[in-house]
């Protein structure tokens, strides 16, 4: 073995509790970045995808400008058959076609405004969760029915129950007037105040014949596996559309904007409290070192007066810490791993969740996600600070006379 | 050539107000394969002396040559190679790694110097026993007398056949039996090897070995004695 190698191993070994508990700040503060970015990036992920799945989905097919006005002339014509174009590409059934208007909807007692949606009943539920958080009654299934789902909330507040009729007034695509009776034939409970009392869902042939869309609609809806794939199916989705045709196709990113803010803002707020951990540790781990030179300072004045480089000395130093860091890295990481790994199966419950994930339509069990980035970022850093703090403790060696270090008792 | 050459070398240490004169104007010249007692009472700049000579401390003043090539003007990496390639040093106390195992101090400067280990393991070896210490090469300094300690400092200063060896008090703390051994040794590997050998001592049995003896009283050169040619 070679000789700085193993006078650094048995010097970290003299003082076996003071080397533990340096090398334990590391491997509790690793297993908590791991378990903090783990946990972080799941509620990200949840955030996304539990947003993004109620209507919005990952990506639109739309008119331009839609996104920002929605209005129900900026229109994609055909809708039907370029949706099931844009499955074939994809060779995926999450895709549907919608039509979005503004209604009057009208009870025996009472009328509201709300939004309605036209929807494939066949495909809504591969792209949305609102047909499968129907509570009562059935999800619409036919294309051509005259049937509507509609939330609890406008239930109550429509005094309305299933099988009762509905009748909705608004203007069509071309400005003449609009009007439908519809039976309802399910409530959906959302959890989503706004949603529950301001949207109902049509089958999009009694939409399309109800606004006069003449075969086109708003919005084909494409949702994918996973966020990292967006940009590539994005494409596809484009090589698709006919060349005629001015559509765009705006990710969840553009449609969504705030969430992508508020996810960047608290990483941004949290990565400084990580910052602050890293830091205290390294801390730690220069008192750690700078003892142990100081204390060896003797010894030290012995190696170099026989012939040692201060350089290699100071490299000796170092090495001691890289052993130190790395036990820390690797312990640190690997218990990091199998606690993150436990709560990614059973899920993970602390007190005043309820109310976040009310905000953002979260389940009330956060699942920790991890991946290499939440895995090693962390451990990576906690032992970059490490080194960085040995540099002094090192470098200080330079200045060292032998024959003063000697006379060190 | 000169082994070692010193040129009106001073060294002044300041205790409180007082300035003490631990060289003053020391002039010595040692030739190759010499053997060199340095005697003085207690404080007599020994220690220093050899320090300066082995390129531990750098004088205030004055020249010192080793090999023919001057050293008090080097960098300490410089230093450092010197001592590491050409002088075996016996320090006053020892000196020991405490880490290292008898043998892994003793092999300690030829893996600096990187002598293969079989090499290192066999010159090791061969030398602790030698100085008397067959069967205690795997004990760390901690598990060791004064005098075994000394023993194993000596022969870490020689195992590597340096053309120098500077060793102050070598037999400080050896019965008179083990003290003659080691200086019929030190002797050997003169005669053998032309080993130049500088040893602070106060020890007159030491003394009695030395081909040259200096005697040194604060920090001065007061007496230089050829015993070879008396
Ligand atoms: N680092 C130092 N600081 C102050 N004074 C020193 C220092 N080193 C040596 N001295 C003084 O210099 C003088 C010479 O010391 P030196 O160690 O060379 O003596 P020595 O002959 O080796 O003595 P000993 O036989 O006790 O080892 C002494 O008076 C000592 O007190
Ligand atoms: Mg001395």
């Amino acid at each position: 073995m070679n000789l700085v190698f193993r006078l650094a191993w048995r010097n970290l070994w003299r003082h076996p509790r003071r080397t533990w508990l340096t090398t334990g700040a590391m491997v509790f503060s690793n297993i908590l970045l791991v378990f903090m970015m783990s946990l972080q990036f799941g509620m990200y992920s949840l955030m996304i995808d539990n947003s993004l799945q109620i209507f919005t989905g990952h990506m639109q097919v739309q008119a331009p400008g839609y996104k920002d006005d929605q209005k129900m002339r900026q229109i994609v014509p055909d809708i039907v058959p370029l949706a099931n174009e844009i499955r074939d590409e994809l060779k995926s059934e999450r895709v549907a076609a919608r039509g979005w208007a503004f209604a009057l909807a009208s009870s025996e007692d009472r009328s509201f405004g709300i939004g309605v949606y036209g929807v494939e009943p066949e495909f809504e539920a591969r792209v949305s969760n609102i047909p499968g958080l129907v509570s009562s009654g059935r999800y619409l299934t036919e294309n051509n029915a005259a049937e509507i789902v509609i939330g609890t909330v406008l239930a109550r507040n429509l005094r309305v129950e299933i099988g009762d009729e509905l009748t909705l007034l608004g203007s069509g695509v071309d400005g003449s007037f609009a009007a439908a009776v519809v039976d309802i034939v399910g409530i959906f409970e959302s959890g989503v105040t706004d949603i529950d009392r301001n949207i109902a869902e049509i089958p999009l042939g009694i939409f399309q014949d109800t606004f006069f869309m003449e075969g086109a609609g708003h919005q084909i809806v494409v949702v994918v596996d996973a966020l990292d794939v967006v940009p590539e199916v994005q494409a596809s989705v484009r090589s698709v559309l006919p060349v005629s045709s001015n559509l765009v196709v705006p990710d969840w990113d553009e449609m969504m904007p705030g969430l992508k803010q508020a996810i960047q803002a608290d990483i941004g707020s949290s990565f400084f409290m990580y910052f602050i951990l890293v830091v205290l540790v390294s801390f730690s781990v220069l008192n750690t070192q700078l003892m142990s030179v100081l204390e060896r300072t003797r010894e030290f004045g012995i190696v170099m007066a026989l012939g040692l480089r201060p350089g290699k000395l100071g490299r000796l130093v170092l090495l001691e810490t890289a052993m130190m860091g790395l036990i820390g890295t690797v312990l640190g990481a690997a218990a990091g791993a199998i606690l993150t790994s436990w709560f990614t199966t059973n899920g993970l419950a602390f007190p005043g969740m309820d109310e976040m994930a009310a905000q953002f339509n979260l389940p009330a069990r956060m699942f920790p996600q991890i991946n290499l980035l939440t895995l090693l970022a962390g451990p990576a850093i906690v032992f970059m600070f490490t080194m960085l703090a040995a540099i002094y403790p090192a470098v200080r060696l330079r200045w060292q006379n032998p024959v003063d270090a000697m006379r060190v008792a | 050539m000169s082994a070692v050459r010193c040129v009106n070398l001073c060294k002044t240490y300041r205790q409180g107000d007082q300035d003490i004169k631990a060289l003053d104007h020391v002039s010595i010249e040692i030739d190759e394969g010499d053997f060199v007692c340095l005697s003085a009472p207690s404080g007599g700049g020994k220690t220093t002396l050899l320090n300066a000579i082995g390129g531990l401390d750098i004088p205030d003043s004055g020249e010192v040559y080793v090999a023919g090539g001057r050293i008090d003007n080097l960098s300490k990496g410089e230093l450092a190679d010197l001592r590491l390639k050409q002088i075996g040093f016996v320090f006053q106390a020892y000196n020991l790694i405490p880490v290292l195992t008898a043998r892994e101090n003793v092999e300690f400067v030829m893996q600096v110097q990187g002598v293969p280990s079989a090499e290192r393991r066999d010159k090791s070896n061969a030398i602790l026993k030698e100085v008397g210490l067959e069967g205690l090469e795997t004990r760390r300094p901690g598990e060791m007398s004064g005098g075994q300690q000394q023993r194993v400092a000596v022969a870490r200063a020689i195992a590597s056949r340096p053309a120098l060896v500077l060793a102050d008090e070598p037999t400080a703390n050896l019965d008179s039996k083990t003290a003659d051994e080691l200086m019929e040794l030190f002797t050997q590997l003169n005669k053998h090897h032309n080993t130049t050998f500088v040893i602070a001592t106060h020890d007159q049995r030491v003394m009695t070995y030395a081909g040259r003896l200096i005697r040194m009283l604060d920090g001065r050169i007061v007496d230089d004695i050829d015993q070879r040619a008396a």
